[in-house]
């Protein structure tokens, strides 16, 4: 297991330290999706502050951990996205529709209270 | 240098002596410099040209001129009028002076030494004809140079003030913990839209900004790419995990957008900075209230 899958109550964190290879992307998405699987959890945070790139293949992946982890019951939302890699993503015309992003951590934990917390106060 | 512009045709054995035609013709010139420099002057302002300037003025500019003109046909070389001209554009442009005003004076100023030619040597039609042969490849040569200088001159001031747009161009605003305001005012071409994305999303990062709004009342039009780079900031924005909205779009914009068929579905749009402050607001969950109002205050 290449990536560190953290469980921080009802959410999972993976936080992407380096590029990962193709290989390397589908085996984290079988891993997370088992996990998510396995400790009932109701959000997913994916961290990818640490990539210099981000291409059609990893984004395209990051879709498909999303929709997978939606079928399995959890949100998901990406994390630390660099500018440069944003301004490279959008250039490359990539579809980013079912991603669900977030500044840092903080925000994503506060993000998906709300998303998860349908039944409390409204977030907005 | 003035024998290589001649015309093609002279054989190299008149060279000299067409040299020393010029040289007749300079000291012509030379002598009749009050006269010839009134008769400018006078259709100067019969052609009703450099009217923002007043006649003293004129007058000053018309001398400088004159001799810098002579000198240029003595020497061959345009380097020191050159000079006089970026110069004097430089004095000029500020004052409205036009392309056409320029290169007006210079050629008058060219028939009015070839009439004074025609008048002097009428009765010698070949001699005549060889002084234009060496007088008018110089004067032609100082025409160009003078309105390349003016027009050189005239871009430098554009170029200058396009650098002065863009370093004024884009600030990043926070108006509120986690809201920031881009107000864009002026032309959006494609390298300022990009400076813009990339000052913006550090902006973001740096500010842990949650929503942005993004205002363009200040622009007048844009084009097809800006639109595309308009959304890709958007969509760039979102990415970082702000969310970004548009305010201000003219009737204009709005109908070229529409027109070009930009894919506006990913962007927000208010009508104007107002609508998108308070919308903004509601987004990061501040509740505005009014002084005095205090159940609302407490349920904030």
């Amino acid at each position: 297991m290449l990536v560190a899958i953290l469980k921080q109550g009802d959410y999972l964190i993976a936080s992407i330290q380096f590029d990962l290879t193709d290989a390397q992307v589908l085996a984290l998405r079988d891993d997370l999706s088992d996990r998510i699987g396995r400790s009932r959890a109701r959000g997913l945070i994916i961290d990818v502050a640490q990539l210099d790139v981000i291409d059609s293949f990893v984004a395209r992946s990051l879709g498909s951990i999303a929709i997978t982890a939606r079928l399995r019951g959890a949100e998901t939302v990406i994390v630390g996205i660099e500018p440069d890699v944003a301004i490279a993503m959008v250039q490359f015309d990539l579809d980013l529709e079912p991603l669900r992003t977030a500044l840092d951590l903080d925000e994503a934990l506060s993000l998906l209270d709300r998303l998860t917390d349908r039944d409390g106060e409204d977030g907005g | 240098m003035i024998p290589d512009d001649r015309p093609r045709t002279d054989p190299p054995d008149q060279v000299p002596q067409a040299e020393s035609l010029l040289y007749e013709l300079i000291a012509y010139l030379r002598e009749n410099r009050t006269e010839l420099r009134e008769e400018w002057v006078e259709r100067i302002t019969q052609a009703q040209l450099l009217r923002v300037m007043t006649p003293e003025e004129i007058f000053s500019e018309v001398t400088a001129v004159y001799d810098n003109y002579v000198a240029a046909l003595e020497t061959g070389s345009v380097e020191t009028l050159q000079a006089y001209a970026r110069d004097l554009s430089e004095r000029i442009i500020p004052r409205g002076v036009e392309t056409h005003e320029v290169l007006g004076i210079v050629l008058l100023l060219r028939d009015v030494l070839a009439r004074a030619l025609f008048v002097k040597y009428q009765d010698d039609a070949d001699l005549l004809s060889r002084i234009l042969d060496a007088y008018e490849p110089a004067a032609n040569r100082i025409a160009v140079t003078v309105g390349v200088s003016f027009v050189e001159e005239r871009e430098r001031v554009i170029r200058e003030q396009e650098e002065a747009i863009r370093e004024l161009s884009t600030p990043v605003l926070q108006v509120r913990d986690r809201l920031l305001i881009l107000p864009i005012i002026g032309v959006l071409d494609s390298p300022r839209a990009r400076q813009l994305t990339e000052q913006l999303l550090g902006a973001i990062q740096s500010n842990r900004a949650k929503v942005v709004v993004i205002d363009i009342t200040g622009v007048a039009t844009i084009d097809l790419t800006v639109a595309n780079h308009l959304v890709q900031t958007v969509e760039a924005s979102r990415l970082m995990g702000a969310s970004a909205i548009i305010t201000g779009l003219s009737s204009n914009i709005a109908q070229t957008l529409v027109d070009l068929g930009v894919d506006l579905s990913m962007m927000k749009t208010v009508g104007d900075l107002q609508g998108g402050l308070e919308e903004a607001e509601r987004l990061i969950g501040y509740k505005p209230i009014a002084k005095g109002n205090k159940t609302d205050a407490a349920a904030n």
